[in-house]
Protein backbone atom coordinates (compact mmCIF):
# COMPACT_ATOMS: atom_id res chain seq x y z
CA UNK A 1 0.00 0.00 0.00
CA UNK A 2 3.02 2.27 -0.26
CA UNK A 3 3.38 2.56 3.49
CA UNK A 4 6.43 3.92 5.27
CA UNK A 5 7.37 1.49 8.00
CA UNK A 6 8.88 2.24 11.39
CA UNK A 7 9.75 -0.11 14.23
CA UNK A 8 7.22 0.20 17.06
CA UNK A 9 7.14 -2.00 20.15
CA UNK A 10 8.72 -4.87 18.24
CA UNK A 11 6.46 -4.58 15.18
CA UNK A 12 7.11 -3.00 11.83
CA UNK A 13 4.34 -0.46 11.68
CA UNK A 14 3.18 1.89 8.97
CA UNK A 15 3.76 5.49 10.09
CA UNK A 16 1.85 6.78 7.12
CA UNK A 17 0.35 5.67 3.82
CA UNK A 18 -0.57 8.87 2.01
CA UNK A 19 0.33 11.58 4.52
CA UNK A 20 -0.51 12.29 8.14
CA UNK A 21 -2.79 15.25 7.47
CA UNK A 22 -4.79 13.54 4.70
CA UNK A 23 -5.24 10.43 6.83
CA UNK A 24 -6.16 12.52 9.87
CA UNK A 25 -8.81 14.39 7.89
CA UNK A 26 -10.18 11.16 6.44
CA UNK A 27 -10.91 9.93 9.96
CA UNK A 28 -12.49 13.23 11.03
CA UNK A 29 -14.57 13.55 7.85
CA UNK A 30 -15.26 10.04 6.56
CA UNK A 31 -13.41 6.93 7.77
CA UNK A 32 -9.95 5.46 8.23
CA UNK A 33 -8.60 2.01 9.04
CA UNK A 34 -5.59 1.35 11.27
CA UNK A 35 -3.62 -1.85 11.72
CA UNK A 36 -3.60 -2.38 15.50
CA UNK A 37 -2.27 -5.95 15.49
CA UNK A 38 0.50 -4.90 17.84
CA UNK A 39 -1.94 -4.42 20.74
CA UNK A 40 -2.18 -7.10 23.41
CA UNK A 41 -5.18 -9.18 24.49
CA UNK A 42 -5.59 -11.11 27.72
CA UNK A 43 -8.52 -13.32 28.61
CA UNK A 44 -9.13 -13.52 32.36
CA UNK A 45 -11.77 -16.04 33.38
CA UNK A 46 -13.00 -18.07 36.31
CA UNK A 47 -15.34 -17.59 39.24
CA UNK A 48 -12.69 -15.37 40.87
CA UNK A 49 -12.00 -13.19 37.79
CA UNK A 50 -14.22 -10.27 38.81
CA UNK A 51 -12.81 -10.04 42.34
CA UNK A 52 -9.24 -10.47 41.06
CA UNK A 53 -9.55 -7.70 38.45
CA UNK A 54 -11.13 -5.39 41.01
CA UNK A 55 -8.10 -6.02 43.20
CA UNK A 56 -5.58 -5.08 40.47
CA UNK A 57 -7.35 -2.49 38.29
CA UNK A 58 -8.49 1.02 39.28
CA UNK A 59 -12.01 1.16 37.81
CA UNK A 60 -14.91 -0.79 39.32
CA UNK A 61 -15.28 -3.82 37.10
CA UNK A 62 -18.43 -4.95 38.96
CA UNK A 63 -20.27 -2.13 37.18
CA UNK A 64 -19.92 -3.97 33.88
CA UNK A 65 -22.73 -6.12 32.55
CA UNK A 66 -21.76 -8.84 30.08
CA UNK A 67 -21.08 -7.08 26.77
CA UNK A 68 -19.87 -3.85 28.38
CA UNK A 69 -16.38 -2.40 28.68
CA UNK A 70 -14.54 0.35 30.55
CA UNK A 71 -11.29 2.26 30.47
CA UNK A 72 -9.18 1.32 33.47
CA UNK A 73 -5.61 1.38 34.79
CA UNK A 74 -3.12 -1.13 36.10
CA UNK A 75 -0.93 0.39 38.84
CA UNK A 76 2.13 -0.57 40.79
CA UNK A 77 2.11 -0.47 44.61
CA UNK A 78 3.30 3.17 44.53
CA UNK A 79 0.27 4.14 42.47
CA UNK A 80 2.33 4.58 39.29
CA UNK A 81 0.74 3.64 35.98
CA UNK A 82 1.97 0.37 34.50
CA UNK A 83 -0.64 0.52 31.75
CA UNK A 84 -3.97 1.94 30.70
CA UNK A 85 -6.30 -0.55 29.08
CA UNK A 86 -9.86 -1.43 28.18
CA UNK A 87 -11.52 -4.23 30.12
CA UNK A 88 -14.60 -5.88 28.60
CA UNK A 89 -16.89 -8.27 30.39
CA UNK A 90 -17.62 -11.00 27.86
CA UNK A 91 -19.65 -13.12 30.28
CA UNK A 92 -20.46 -13.29 33.98
CA UNK A 93 -17.04 -14.77 34.70
CA UNK A 94 -14.92 -13.90 31.69
CA UNK A 95 -13.10 -10.67 30.79
CA UNK A 96 -11.26 -9.55 27.66
CA UNK A 97 -8.48 -7.02 28.29
CA UNK A 98 -6.95 -4.95 25.49
CA UNK A 99 -3.55 -3.59 26.52
CA UNK A 100 -0.75 -1.52 25.00
CA UNK A 101 1.81 -3.27 22.80
CA UNK A 102 4.81 -1.95 24.67
CA UNK A 103 3.41 -3.12 28.02
CA UNK A 104 2.25 -6.66 27.25
CA UNK A 105 5.06 -8.31 29.22
CA UNK A 106 4.98 -5.83 32.10
CA UNK A 107 1.18 -6.15 32.38
CA UNK A 108 1.28 -9.92 32.31
CA UNK A 109 3.98 -10.00 34.97
CA UNK A 110 2.06 -7.63 37.22
CA UNK A 111 -1.21 -9.56 36.87
CA UNK A 112 0.48 -12.90 37.51
CA UNK A 113 2.32 -11.59 40.55
CA UNK A 114 -0.97 -10.54 42.13
CA UNK A 115 -2.60 -13.90 41.63
CA UNK A 116 -2.78 -16.15 44.70
CA UNK A 117 -3.40 -19.88 45.10
CA UNK A 118 -6.88 -19.12 46.41
CA UNK A 119 -7.98 -17.28 43.28
CA UNK A 120 -10.10 -19.34 40.91
CA UNK A 121 -8.74 -17.46 37.90
CA UNK A 122 -7.44 -18.58 34.53
CA UNK A 123 -5.34 -16.13 32.52
CA UNK A 124 -4.55 -16.47 28.83
CA UNK A 125 -2.32 -14.21 26.79
CA UNK A 126 -3.73 -14.13 23.26
CA UNK A 127 -1.52 -11.26 22.06
CA UNK A 128 0.81 -13.23 19.81
CA UNK A 129 -1.94 -14.87 17.81
CA UNK A 130 -4.38 -11.98 17.64
CA UNK A 131 -4.44 -9.37 14.89
CA UNK A 132 -6.53 -6.24 14.93
CA UNK A 133 -7.97 -3.41 12.88
CA UNK A 134 -9.48 -0.14 14.06
CA UNK A 135 -12.12 1.41 11.81
CA UNK A 136 -12.71 5.01 12.88
CA UNK A 137 -14.75 7.91 11.57
CA UNK A 138 -18.31 9.07 10.88
CA UNK A 139 -18.65 6.38 8.19
CA UNK A 140 -17.39 3.49 10.36
CA UNK A 141 -20.95 2.23 10.71
CA UNK A 142 -21.31 2.13 6.93
CA UNK A 143 -18.10 0.08 6.70
CA UNK A 144 -19.33 -2.37 9.34
CA UNK A 145 -22.59 -2.86 7.44
CA UNK A 146 -20.71 -3.43 4.17
CA UNK A 147 -18.26 -5.91 5.67
CA UNK A 148 -20.48 -7.83 8.06
CA UNK A 149 -23.67 -7.53 6.05
CA UNK A 150 -25.66 -6.13 8.94
CA UNK A 151 -25.76 -2.78 10.66
CA UNK A 152 -26.77 -4.59 13.85
CA UNK A 153 -23.30 -6.00 14.21
CA UNK A 154 -21.91 -2.54 14.95
CA UNK A 155 -20.72 -2.51 18.56
CA UNK A 156 -22.05 0.60 20.34
CA UNK A 157 -19.66 2.72 22.38
CA UNK A 158 -17.88 0.73 25.13
CA UNK A 159 -19.52 -2.56 24.24
CA UNK A 160 -18.16 -5.81 22.86
CA UNK A 161 -19.61 -8.43 20.55
CA UNK A 162 -17.96 -11.84 20.33
CA UNK A 163 -19.06 -13.70 17.26
CA UNK A 164 -18.00 -16.21 14.62
CA UNK A 165 -17.42 -16.08 10.91
CA UNK A 166 -16.17 -18.44 8.22
CA UNK A 167 -12.72 -17.09 9.19
CA UNK A 168 -13.07 -17.99 12.85
CA UNK A 169 -13.96 -16.02 15.96
CA UNK A 170 -14.01 -12.24 16.08
CA UNK A 171 -14.14 -9.68 18.84
CA UNK A 172 -15.86 -6.43 17.85
CA UNK A 173 -15.23 -3.62 20.31
CA UNK A 174 -16.94 -0.24 20.35
CA UNK A 175 -13.81 1.71 21.15
CA UNK A 176 -11.15 3.75 19.47
CA UNK A 177 -8.43 6.22 20.03
CA UNK A 178 -9.57 9.04 17.79
CA UNK A 179 -12.67 10.62 19.33
CA UNK A 180 -14.75 9.49 16.36
CA UNK A 181 -17.38 6.81 16.21
CA UNK A 182 -15.83 3.48 15.32
CA UNK A 183 -14.86 -0.02 16.27
CA UNK A 184 -11.81 -2.11 16.97
CA UNK A 185 -11.90 -5.55 15.49
CA UNK A 186 -9.70 -8.39 16.77
CA UNK A 187 -9.33 -11.76 15.05
CA UNK A 188 -6.96 -14.75 14.95
CA UNK A 189 -3.78 -13.67 13.16
CA UNK A 190 -4.08 -16.31 10.43
CA UNK A 191 -7.42 -14.86 9.34
CA UNK A 192 -6.19 -11.28 9.34
CA UNK A 193 -5.14 -10.91 5.72
CA UNK A 194 -8.55 -11.77 4.33
CA UNK A 195 -10.24 -9.34 6.71
CA UNK A 196 -7.67 -6.60 6.07
CA UNK A 197 -8.34 -6.70 2.33
CA UNK A 198 -12.08 -6.74 2.79
CA UNK A 199 -12.10 -3.87 5.25
CA UNK A 200 -9.62 -1.70 3.36
CA UNK A 201 -11.81 -2.15 0.27
CA UNK A 202 -14.94 -1.15 2.19
CA UNK A 203 -13.16 1.83 3.75
CA UNK A 204 -12.00 3.04 0.33
CA UNK A 205 -15.50 2.55 -1.08
CA UNK A 206 -16.82 4.77 1.71
CA UNK A 207 -14.34 7.50 0.72
CA UNK A 208 -11.76 6.72 3.41
CA UNK A 209 -8.22 5.37 3.46
CA UNK A 210 -5.74 3.24 5.41
CA UNK A 211 -4.04 5.26 8.13
CA UNK A 212 -0.73 4.91 9.94
CA UNK A 213 0.65 5.57 13.39
CA UNK A 214 1.32 9.23 12.57
CA UNK A 215 -2.37 10.04 12.14
CA UNK A 216 -3.26 7.84 15.10
CA UNK A 217 -1.04 10.06 17.24
CA UNK A 218 -2.42 13.40 15.98
CA UNK A 219 -6.01 12.14 16.32
CA UNK A 220 -5.62 10.87 19.88
CA UNK A 221 -3.74 13.97 20.96
CA UNK A 222 -6.47 16.29 19.63
CA UNK A 223 -8.76 14.43 22.06
CA UNK A 224 -6.24 14.73 24.89
CA UNK A 225 -6.03 10.95 25.21
CA UNK A 226 -2.80 9.92 26.93
CA UNK A 227 -0.23 7.66 25.30
CA UNK A 228 1.51 5.30 27.68
CA UNK A 229 5.24 5.96 27.60
CA UNK A 230 4.69 9.63 26.67
CA UNK A 231 2.03 10.83 29.08
CA UNK A 232 1.76 7.91 31.52
CA UNK A 233 4.58 6.32 33.45
CA UNK A 234 5.24 4.21 36.50
CA UNK A 235 6.54 7.35 38.21
CA UNK A 236 3.21 9.18 38.10
CA UNK A 237 -0.29 8.34 39.30
CA UNK A 238 -3.55 8.49 37.34
CA UNK A 239 -4.54 11.43 39.57
CA UNK A 240 -1.59 13.42 38.24
CA UNK A 241 -2.52 12.33 34.71
CA UNK A 242 -6.06 13.68 35.19
CA UNK A 243 -7.61 10.20 35.02
CA UNK A 244 -9.26 10.23 38.46
CA UNK A 245 -12.60 9.53 36.79
CA UNK A 246 -11.38 6.00 36.05
CA UNK A 247 -10.22 5.36 39.61
CA UNK A 248 -12.79 4.10 42.13
CA UNK A 249 -11.31 4.66 45.57
CA UNK A 250 -14.54 3.45 47.22
CA UNK A 251 -14.82 -0.01 45.66
CA UNK A 252 -12.47 -1.72 48.14
CA UNK A 253 -8.73 -2.21 48.13
CA UNK A 254 -6.70 -2.46 44.93
CA UNK A 255 -3.02 -2.29 44.11
CA UNK A 256 -1.84 1.32 44.40
CA UNK A 257 -4.96 2.55 46.22
CA UNK A 258 -3.18 3.43 49.46
CA UNK A 259 -0.63 5.56 47.57
CA UNK A 260 -3.45 7.38 45.77
CA UNK A 261 -5.31 8.11 49.01
CA UNK A 262 -2.13 9.51 50.56
CA UNK A 263 -1.37 11.58 47.47
CA UNK A 264 -4.91 12.93 47.31
CA UNK A 265 -4.75 14.02 50.96
CA UNK A 266 -1.31 15.61 50.55
CA UNK A 267 -2.14 17.34 47.26
CA UNK A 268 -0.74 16.57 43.83
CA UNK A 269 2.87 17.64 43.16
CA UNK A 270 2.08 18.24 39.49
CA UNK A 271 -0.54 17.62 36.88
CA UNK A 272 -0.75 16.79 33.19
CA UNK A 273 -1.75 20.06 31.56
CA UNK A 274 -2.98 20.51 28.01
CA UNK A 275 -1.51 23.50 26.17
CA UNK A 276 -1.99 25.17 22.83
CA UNK A 277 0.59 27.38 21.11
CA UNK A 278 -0.80 30.91 20.96
CA UNK A 279 1.04 32.28 17.91
CA UNK A 280 2.98 31.08 14.91
CA UNK A 281 5.40 28.52 16.29
CA UNK A 282 7.08 25.30 15.32
CA UNK A 283 5.10 22.26 16.47
CA UNK A 284 5.86 21.34 20.08
CA UNK A 285 7.44 17.89 20.25
CA UNK A 286 8.18 15.43 23.07
CA UNK A 287 11.02 16.41 25.44
CA UNK A 288 11.06 20.11 24.54
CA UNK A 289 11.53 22.14 27.76
CA UNK A 290 8.43 23.77 29.27
CA UNK A 291 8.92 27.18 30.89
CA UNK A 292 6.71 28.93 33.46
CA UNK A 293 7.55 32.29 35.02
CA UNK A 294 10.92 32.23 33.30
CA UNK A 295 11.93 28.87 34.79
CA UNK A 296 12.12 25.50 33.05
CA UNK A 297 9.57 23.42 34.98
CA UNK A 298 9.24 20.29 32.88
CA UNK A 299 9.16 18.90 29.40
CA UNK A 300 6.61 18.19 26.71
CA UNK A 301 5.22 14.63 27.00
CA UNK A 302 3.15 14.59 23.81
CA UNK A 303 3.12 17.34 21.24
CA UNK A 304 2.26 17.86 17.61
CA UNK A 305 0.73 20.19 15.08
CA UNK A 306 -3.05 19.68 15.25
CA UNK A 307 -4.32 19.16 11.70
CA UNK A 308 -7.87 20.12 12.76
CA UNK A 309 -6.89 23.31 14.57
CA UNK A 310 -3.78 24.19 12.52
CA UNK A 311 -2.00 24.98 15.78
CA UNK A 312 0.59 23.34 17.96
CA UNK A 313 -0.88 21.34 20.84
CA UNK A 314 0.64 19.25 23.59
CA UNK A 315 0.59 17.96 27.14
CA UNK A 316 3.12 18.32 29.94
CA UNK A 317 3.36 17.69 33.67
CA UNK A 318 3.58 21.06 35.38
CA UNK A 319 3.15 22.30 38.99
CA UNK A 320 -0.46 23.08 39.89
CA UNK A 321 -0.02 26.86 39.76
CA UNK A 322 1.10 26.54 36.14
CA UNK A 323 -1.67 24.07 35.27
CA UNK A 324 -4.59 26.47 35.79
CA UNK A 325 -6.71 27.04 32.67
CA UNK A 326 -5.51 30.14 30.86
CA UNK A 327 -2.09 30.19 32.45
CA UNK A 328 0.79 31.08 30.13
CA UNK A 329 3.59 28.62 29.47
CA UNK A 330 6.46 28.84 27.06
CA UNK A 331 7.82 25.97 25.02
CA UNK A 332 11.53 26.11 24.28
CA UNK A 333 12.24 25.07 20.71
CA UNK A 334 15.83 25.11 19.46
CA UNK A 335 16.77 27.67 22.11
CA UNK A 336 13.84 30.03 21.48
CA UNK A 337 10.76 30.32 23.67
CA UNK A 338 7.29 30.34 22.13
CA UNK A 339 4.15 31.17 24.16
CA UNK A 340 1.44 28.62 24.87
CA UNK A 341 -1.77 28.71 26.88
CA UNK A 342 -3.13 26.03 29.20
CA UNK A 343 -6.47 24.91 27.74
CA UNK A 344 -9.24 22.47 28.48
CA UNK A 345 -9.30 18.99 26.99
CA UNK A 346 -10.27 17.84 24.45
CA UNK A 347 -8.43 20.22 22.13
CA UNK A 348 -10.84 19.32 19.35
CA UNK A 349 -14.59 18.81 19.52
CA UNK A 350 -16.59 17.21 16.78
CA UNK A 351 -18.77 19.87 15.14
CA UNK A 352 -22.45 19.50 16.07
CA UNK A 353 -24.49 17.77 13.39
CA UNK A 354 -26.09 20.37 11.09
CA UNK B 1 7.77 10.16 -10.37
CA UNK B 2 8.87 13.35 -8.73
CA UNK B 3 9.79 16.41 -10.70
CA UNK B 4 13.55 17.23 -11.00
CA UNK B 5 14.06 20.32 -13.22
CA UNK B 6 17.17 20.22 -15.45
CA UNK B 7 18.15 23.84 -14.84
CA UNK B 8 18.71 23.41 -11.10
CA UNK B 9 21.55 21.93 -9.04
CA UNK B 10 21.00 19.68 -6.01
CA UNK B 11 22.45 18.45 -2.74
CA UNK B 12 22.03 14.83 -1.70
CA UNK B 13 20.19 16.21 1.37
CA UNK B 14 17.41 17.32 -1.05
CA UNK B 15 17.97 21.07 -1.37
CA UNK B 16 17.91 22.68 -4.81
CA UNK B 17 19.56 25.92 -5.91
CA UNK B 18 19.08 27.88 -9.12
CA UNK B 19 22.52 28.80 -10.51
CA UNK B 20 21.00 30.80 -13.37
CA UNK B 21 19.75 33.48 -11.00
CA UNK B 22 21.77 35.82 -8.82
CA UNK B 23 21.13 35.86 -5.95
CA UNK B 24 20.19 32.18 -6.18
CA UNK B 25 16.97 30.89 -4.64
CA UNK B 26 17.18 27.71 -2.56
CA UNK B 27 14.39 25.29 -1.68
CA UNK B 28 13.68 21.63 -1.14
CA UNK B 29 12.94 19.22 -3.94
CA UNK B 30 9.60 17.81 -4.97
CA UNK B 31 10.81 14.43 -3.73
CA UNK B 32 11.67 15.90 -0.31
CA UNK B 33 8.35 17.69 0.09
CA UNK B 34 6.51 14.48 -0.80
CA UNK B 35 8.51 12.56 1.81
CA UNK B 36 7.92 15.17 4.50
CA UNK B 37 4.31 15.95 3.60
CA UNK B 38 2.43 18.84 5.17
CA UNK B 39 5.03 21.48 5.97
CA UNK B 40 3.57 23.48 8.86
CA UNK B 41 6.35 25.86 9.90
CA UNK B 42 9.52 27.36 8.51
CA UNK B 43 12.15 28.71 10.86
CA UNK B 44 13.91 31.06 8.40
CA UNK B 45 17.59 32.06 8.46
CA UNK B 46 18.62 35.64 9.24
CA UNK B 47 19.22 37.88 6.26
CA UNK B 48 22.87 38.93 6.22
CA UNK B 49 24.18 35.63 7.59
CA UNK B 50 27.38 34.37 5.98
CA UNK B 51 27.31 30.63 5.44
CA UNK B 52 29.62 27.98 4.08
CA UNK B 53 28.57 25.13 1.79
CA UNK B 54 26.94 22.37 3.80
CA UNK B 55 26.20 24.59 6.80
CA UNK B 56 22.83 24.07 8.49
CA UNK B 57 20.95 27.33 7.93
CA UNK B 58 17.34 26.76 8.90
CA UNK B 59 14.69 24.23 9.88
CA UNK B 60 11.41 23.32 8.25
CA UNK B 61 8.80 21.44 10.23
CA UNK B 62 6.19 19.04 8.96
CA UNK B 63 3.61 17.33 11.15
CA UNK B 64 5.93 14.34 11.13
CA UNK B 65 9.35 15.82 11.89
CA UNK B 66 11.73 18.77 11.96
CA UNK B 67 14.24 18.80 9.08
CA UNK B 68 17.48 20.77 8.80
CA UNK B 69 18.12 22.69 5.60
CA UNK B 70 21.74 23.07 4.46
CA UNK B 71 23.36 25.76 2.32
CA UNK B 72 24.24 24.29 -1.09
CA UNK B 73 27.04 26.84 -1.60
CA UNK B 74 28.94 29.42 0.45
CA UNK B 75 27.73 33.00 0.45
CA UNK B 76 25.48 35.51 2.11
CA UNK B 77 21.79 34.98 2.81
CA UNK B 78 20.26 38.04 1.17
CA UNK B 79 16.53 37.27 1.30
CA UNK B 80 14.04 34.92 2.93
CA UNK B 81 10.64 33.99 1.56
CA UNK B 82 8.25 35.97 3.78
CA UNK B 83 5.22 34.26 2.21
CA UNK B 84 6.13 31.00 3.95
CA UNK B 85 5.39 32.38 7.42
CA UNK B 86 1.71 32.67 6.52
CA UNK B 87 1.56 29.76 4.09
CA UNK B 88 4.25 27.13 4.71
CA UNK B 89 2.24 24.72 2.53
CA UNK B 90 3.68 26.59 -0.49
CA UNK B 91 6.69 24.29 -0.07
CA UNK B 92 4.42 21.31 -0.76
CA UNK B 93 2.41 22.91 -3.52
CA UNK B 94 5.17 24.74 -5.41
CA UNK B 95 8.53 23.36 -4.28
CA UNK B 96 10.44 24.99 -7.19
CA UNK B 97 8.48 28.25 -7.43
CA UNK B 98 6.55 29.95 -4.61
CA UNK B 99 8.07 27.52 -2.12
CA UNK B 100 11.66 28.82 -2.31
CA UNK B 101 13.03 29.29 1.21
CA UNK B 102 15.92 31.78 0.99
CA UNK B 103 18.20 33.45 -1.55
CA UNK B 104 21.95 33.26 -1.35
CA UNK B 105 24.60 35.46 -2.99
CA UNK B 106 27.24 32.87 -3.87
CA UNK B 107 30.81 33.65 -2.78
CA UNK B 108 32.26 31.44 -5.48
CA UNK B 109 30.24 30.42 -8.53
CA UNK B 110 32.60 27.47 -9.08
CA UNK B 111 30.93 25.76 -6.11
CA UNK B 112 27.85 25.06 -8.26
CA UNK B 113 29.91 22.50 -10.16
CA UNK B 114 30.37 20.46 -7.00
CA UNK B 115 26.58 20.01 -6.69
CA UNK B 116 24.51 17.24 -8.25
CA UNK B 117 23.03 17.67 -11.68
CA UNK B 118 19.36 16.82 -12.23
CA UNK B 119 20.43 13.48 -13.66
CA UNK B 120 22.67 12.64 -10.69
CA UNK B 121 20.04 13.71 -8.18
CA UNK B 122 17.38 11.64 -9.97
CA UNK B 123 19.68 8.64 -9.62
CA UNK B 124 20.24 9.46 -5.95
CA UNK B 125 16.51 9.34 -5.17
CA UNK B 126 15.76 6.61 -7.70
Amino acid sequence: MGARMVPFAGWDMPVQYTGIVDEHKAVRQSVGVFDISHMGQFIVSGSGAEAFLNRVLTNNISKLQPGQGQYTLLLNAQGGVIDDLIAYRTSEREFYLVVNASRIDADWEQLESQLTQDDDVLMANASDFTAGLAVQGPKAREVAAAVFGSADSFPEHNTILVTMSENGPMWLCGTGYTGEEGFEFFMPAETAEAWFRKIVEAVKAAGGMPCGLGARDTLRLEMGYPLNGNDLSEQRTPLQAGLGFFVDLDKGDFTGREALVVQKAAGLPDKLAAFRMTGAAPPPRPHYPVVFGGQVIGEVCSGTQSPSLSAGIGMAYVPLEAAALGSTLEIEIRGRRFPAEVVKKPFYRRPAAP
Amino acid sequence: MSNVPDTLRYRDSHEWIDPTQSPSPVGITDHAQAELTDVVFVDPPKVGTQVIAGQQVCVIESVKAASDIYAPVAGEIVAVNEALSGDPGLINREPYAGGWIFKIKPANAAEFDALLTAEAYSKHIG
